[in-house]
C-alpha cells in the first residue's frame, strides 16, 4: 500500500487555478458556518444542560429580525457563489476561435482519438502544451463521460450527438483520463492518458505515423466513394445543394425555419436526410447509416470545413 | 403502571393474535409494524451489498468479486435502499403510526388503502429481489439509457417493473396523508396546532403524488424500449437518451426530499421535548418544508450540468438550487436557535437529532459546491457526489430514523429500550459515518469516478479509511437491532408520557388501544407549549391507568 498518497489533485491547466480558487472559497465559508452550527450546538448543550426535572425554561417564539438575517446572508452568498461558477462554466464550454480541434470516439470500453493532420490513437491523447485544444466528442454505443481531473474538465459524451470542451494544458506530462459516467461492465477499466507534449515533440510526434493521410483527405475520399459527390457537386444542382463553404452558415429550410450550418446540423443530415430539408430541394437523399462510422462522419465533416468558397460553389445565404 | 397492568389493559397490540390478524389489519399502527419490520429486511440487503461494495474497494485491484458482479451489487445497494428502505422509511413507519395520534384521529383517512399499499410495496418489493436472485441487474440505480433500455443484458424489465408497483404505494400513502390531515384533525387542532412532524409529512405526500408517476412513467418507457424497441430514448432508434434523465430526475431529486423531510419533522419534535421548549420560529421551519417541497421540484437539471442540456438551462437549474439551500439553513439555524436557554437532556433520541443537524449541515453545504457550475464539472460523477448525498440520506434521514424509532418506541410497544445502549450506538453510528463518508469528499475532488469495481493505487489510502469507518458503521447498525428486540420482553415498563412530551400521542396509554384515545381529545394548545405544561404531566407513568 502506498502510504505516500495525495490530497488534492494536478493543477494542469490554465482552468485548474481558477476553479479551485473558487473551491477555496466554497471550503473557507463552508468551514465557518459548519463551526458556527457545531460550536452552538455544543456550547448550548453544554450551557443549558438539565440540572433539575421541574426545570421552566424561558418561551421565546422566535424573532423575526434574526428569521430576516439568517435569510439574507446565505442567500447573498449562494448568489455570489452562482455568478462565479456560472461564469467559468461559460468559458468552459466556449471554446477560442483558434482551438486546435481534435475528433474523440468513445466506445465501450475504449477512447479514440483523431488529430486534424490524420494521426489517430487509442486510451492515449496527445497535444501540444500552450494551445487551446478543443475536442469534438461522440459515443457508439452508450453515454460515456470524457473525465480529466487535472484540467478540472469533464463533459458526457452522448450517442447520437457531438459534445464540445476544451482546455489549454499548462504542464507537461501524463494525466489521467476517466470515463465518468456508468457506461457497463469494464466502465472502471476505460481509462487513458492524456500525454502534454512541447509543441515541437508534438508536430514530430503527429509524422510518425507512416502513410499518414489528413482527416480532410480521408473525408474527402470517403465523399467519393459513398457517391456524395453524385448529387452534391461543386455548383447547386438540381438534386442537391453544393456543400462548399456551407460550414458555420445559416441555413434556410423547407419549413421557413433556419439552421446553423454545424457539426450536429451535417451528422443528422448524413444519418437522418429527411429530418431537416434545405429550402428549395426535394426529399430524396438516401440515409447513410451503418454506411458509414463514427469516425467516417467526424472525416467527412472535417472535408466539408476544409472547402472554402473560393474553391467550390456560392456561398449560402 | 405495573407490567401485570399493561398486560391486562386492552390495547393495539393484544387486541388479537394470530398472523391473519395482521395481514388482514386495518389498524395504521400494525401496518406500520409491518412496515418497521419490512423496510429493516430491505435495509440489511442493501447494507449486505454495501459491506461487500467496501470489501472490494480495500484494494486497487478487483478481486473481490467480477466487475459484472460488483456492478449488480451496487445497483442492488441503490434500488435497495433508495426505493425499499429510504423513501418508506420515515413515513410508512413512523407517519403511519403517528399522523393519527398527532391529530387527534381513530386512524387514517382510508384504512383499507393503507393495507393496499403494504401489499403494492411488498409485491414490488419482492420481485425486484426476485431480480435479484434471477440474476440482477447492473444499470445503476438511476437506469441511465440507452445502456438500460438496449445495452445491458440484466434483468432490467423484472426490476423497473417492481419500482413501478412500488411506487403506487407511495402514491395511495401521500393521499392517504393528504386526505387525512384536511378532514380527520380533532376538534381545535387548527393548522397551526399541527405538530412540525406533520406538516413535514403533509409536504411530503405532495411530492408523492406528483412526483412519483413521472419515474413511474419513464421507467416504464425504459421497458417499453427494452422489449419492444420502442425509439424513446436510443438516439439509433431515433430516440433521446437526455429525454430519460430529465423525466428521472424529475422524481428522483424531489425524491431527496421525500427522504429529508419527514427526517427533519422527526428532529423538531425530538429537540422541541429534550430541549422542553417550543421551536423557535415555528411559523419558518413550517414553511420552510414547503417551500423545499415546491422549489425541489425546479431544480431536477442540476444533475444534468454535464450531460449536454444548454448552458443557459443550466445556469437556470445552479440559480434555482442554490435557492433551495436557504429554507434548509432556516431550518438549521432555527433548530440552533431552540436550544437556546433550553433544559437540555441528552437521551438518546436527541444525540441522533444533534448528530442529524451537524451531519445534515455538512451535506446541505457540500450541496452548494454542486450547485455551483464550474465545481460541479470536476466532481460531477466522482465519489464528492457520493458523499455528499451519503451526507444527507445516512446522515440526515437514516439518523432521524433511528432518532425517532427511539423517542416514539415506547409509545410502540409500551417499552423503554436501554438508555446506556442506545447512546454507545447514536455515538457509535457518527463516527463511524463520518470515517466512512468524509475521505471520499478527498477522493472525489482527487478525480476518483463512482461506480468504480478498481481504482489507481494513489486512492488507496482514502478508501482503506472509508472501508474502515463502514466497519464500525455496520455495528453501529447492528446495536440497535438487538436491543431493540431485546427490550420488547426486557424493557422497563415506559408508562403513557416517558419524555413528558406534549403532542396528542402522548395523552393515551402506551401501547395505545386500538382506537388510540378513549374518547376524542378537544384541543386548546399550541404544540411545544412547555413553558405550560406540568413538570408532573398529569397523565405521568404510573398515576392514571386507563383500562
Amino acid at each position: 500500500m502506498n502510504l505516500g498518497f495525495p490530497l488534492f489533485p494536478d493543477q494542469a491547466s490554465t482552468m485548474a487555478p481558477r476553479v479551485d480558487a473558487l473551491y477555496f472559497v466554497l471550503i473557507g465559508v463552508s468551514v465557518f458556518f459548519a463551526l458556527l452550527i457545531s460550536i452552538a450546538i455544543v456550547v448550548f448543550a453544554f450551557r443549558y444542560r438539565r440540572r433539575a426535572d421541574n426545570e421552566r425554561p424561558p418561551e421565546i417564539t422566535g424573532d423575526l429580525r434574526l428569521e430576516i438575517l439568517w435569510t439574507v446572508i446565505p442567500l447573498g452568498f449562494t448568489l455570489i457563489m452562482f455568478a462565479w461558477g456560472a461564469i467559468l462554466y461559460f468559458d468552459t464550454y466556449s471554446p477560442p476561435p483558434n482551438a486546435l480541434e481534435i475528433h474523440v470516439v468513445a466506445k465501450q470500453w475504449m477512447w479514440k482519438a483523431q488529430h486534424p493532420e490524420g494521426r489517430s490513437e487509442i486510451d492515449e491523447l496527445h497535444v501540444p502544451l500552450g494551445r487551446p485544444i478543443k475536442l469534438l466528442l461522440t459515443s457508439q454505443d452508450v453515454i460515456h463521460d470524457f473525465f480529466v481531473p487535472a484540467f478540472r474538465i469533464k463533459t458526457d459524451v452522448v450517442p447520437g450527438r457531438y459534445m464540445t470542451v476544451w482546455f489549454e494544458a499548462t504542464k507537461a506530462g501524463a494525466f489521467r483520463l476517466f470515463c465518468a459516467e456508468y457506461c457497463g461492465t469494464l466502465h472502471s477499466g476505460m481509462l487513458g492518458r492524456i500525454v502534454v507534449m512541447q509543441p515541437r515533440d508534438y508536430q514530430n510526434w503527429l509524422g510518425g505515423q507512416a502513410g499518414g493521410m489528413t482527416l480532410a483527405a480521408a473525408g474527402a475520399r470517403l465523399f467519393q466513394s459513398l457517391g456524395c459527390v453524385a448529387c452534391h457537386t461543386e455548383k447547386d444542382s438540381a438534386r442537391g445543394p453544393s456543400l462548399a463553404g456551407l460550414f458555420g452558415k445559416q441555413v434556410r429550410l423547407q419549413d421557413g425555419k433556419t439552421n446553423t450550418a454545424d457539426e450536429n446540423y451535417l451528422r443528422e443530415s448524413i444519418i437522418n436526410p429527411q429530418a431537416k430539408i434545405v429550402a428549395g430541394y426535394q426529399p430524396i437523399m438516401p440515409t447513410f447509416k451503418g454506411l458509414v462510422g463514427e469516425e467516417g462522419i467526424l472525416q467527412i465533416i472535417a472535408y466539408l470545413k476544409s472547402l472554402d468558397r473560393q474553391e467550390g460553389g456560392p456561398a449560402r445565404k | 403502571m405495573s407490567e401485570a397492568a399493561m398486560e391486562r389493559r386492552l390495547h393495539y397490540l393484544n387486541v388479537s393474535y394470530g398472523v391473519k390478524s395482521w395481514l388482514f389489519t386495518t389498524d395504521h399502527k400494525r401496518i406500520a409494524w409491518l412496515y418497521l419490520l419490512s423496510i429493516t429486511f430491505f435495509f440489511f440487503i442493501g447494507g449486505l451489498a454495501a459491506t461487500l461494495l467496501r470489501l472490494e474497494l480495500l484494494t486497487p485491484q478487483g478481486d473481490l468479486v467480477q466487475a459484472e458482479t460488483y456492478n449488480k451489487l451496487f445497483t442492488m445497494h441503490g434500488v435497495m435502499m433508495v426505493f425499499f428502505f429510504l423513501i418508506p422509511s420515515i413515513p410508512a413507519v413512523l407517519g403511519n403510526f403517528l399522523i393519527p395520534m398527532m391529530i387527534g384521529a381513530r386512524d387514517l383517512a382510508f384504512p383499507r388503502l393503507n393495507l393496499l399499499s403494504w401489499y403494492l410495496y411488498m409485491s414490488g418489493g419482492l420481485l425486484t429481489i426476485g431480480a435479484a436472485v434471477a440474476g440482477g441487474v447492473d444499470t445503476g440505480w438511476t437506469f441511465y439509457t440507452p445502456y438500460s433500455s438496449i445495452y445491458s443484458n440484466s434483468h432490467v424489465v423484472l426490476t423497473v417493473c417492481g419500482i413501478f408497483i412500488n411506487g403506487f404505494s407511495s402514491i395511495l400513502t401521500g393521499l392517504n396523508f393528504i386526505v387525512t390531515v384536511h378532514k380527520m384533525r380533532a376538534p381545535g387542532m387548527t393548522w397551526f396546532r399541527l405538530p412540525l412532524f406533520v406538516w413535514s409529512h403533509y409536504a411530503t405526500s405532495i411530492i408523492f403524488i406528483l412526483g412519483t408517476p413521472v419515474v413511474a412513467i419513464a421507467l416504464a418507457l425504459v421497458a417499453l424500449e427494452r422489449i419492444f424497441r420502442l425509439g424513446i430514448f436510443d438516439p439509433a432508434l431515433g430516440g433521446d437518451p437526455i429525454l430519460f434523465q430529465h423525466l428521472f430526475w424529475f422524481y428522483s431529486h424531489p425524491a431527496v426530499y421525500i427522504m429529508i423531510l419527514p427526517g427533519m419533522g422527526v428532529v423538531s419534535e425530538v429537540i422541541a421535548c429534550f430541549s422542553r421548549k417550543r421551536i423557535f420560529g415555528y411559523s419558518f421551519v413550517a414553511f420552510a418544508s414547503l417551500g423545499i417541497a415546491v422549489l425541489g421540484f425546479l431544480v431536477w437539471g442540476h444533475h444534468m450540468f454535464v450531460s449536454g442540456q444548454s448552458i443557459y438551462a443550466g445556469m437556470i437549474f445552479s440559480l434555482l438550487s442554490m435557492l433551495v439551500a436557504i429554507p434548509s439553513a432556516i431550518k438549521v439555524f432555527n433548530w440552533t436557535a431552540t436550544l437556546y436557554k433550553g433544559s437540555i437532556s441528552l437521551d438518546a433520541p436527541m444525540l441522533y437529532a444533534l448528530g442529524f443537524i451537524g451531519l445534515f449541515t455538512i451535506g446541505g453545504l457540500t450541496g452548494i459546491f454542486l450547485a455551483t457550475l464550474a465545481i460541479d464539472i470536476h466532481v460531477h460523477d466522482t465519489y464528492f457526489i457520493v458523499a455528499h448525498f451519503h451526507y444527507i440520506m445516512v446522515g440526515g434521514a437514516v439518523m432521524a430514523y433511528l432518532g425517532g424509532i427511539h423517542f416514539w418506541w415506547p409509545k410502540m410497544t409500551g417499552r423503554l429500550y436501554p438508555e446506556g445502549w442506545a447512546r454507545l450506538a447514536a455515538v457509535t453510528i457518527f463516527l463511524g459515518f463520518n470515517l466512512t463518508f468524509f475521505p471520499q469528499f478527498v477522493l472525489g475532488y482527487l478525480g476518483m469516478p463512482r461506480r468504480y469495481h478498481a481504482y489507481p493505487p494513489e486512492f488507496q489510502v482514502l478508501n482503506v479509511m472509508s472501508t474502515a469507518g463502514a466497519s464500525i458503521l455496520a455495528l453501529g447498525y447492528l446495536l440497535p437491532l438487538i436491543y431493540l428486540i431485546w427490550s420488547l420482553r426486557y424493557g422497563r415498563v415506559a408508562g403513557m408520557n416517558p419524555w413528558r412530551a406534549t403532542g396528542l400521542e402522548w395523552q393515551t396509554p402506551s401501547p395505545p388501544p386500538t382506537d388510540n384515545f378513549e374518547k376524542t381529545p378537544i384541543v386548546t394548545r399550541e404544540p411545544y407549549d412547555y413553558a405550560r405544561a406540568e413538570p408532573q404531566s398529569e397523565y405521568a407513568p404510573g398515576e392514571v391507568e386507563h383500562v
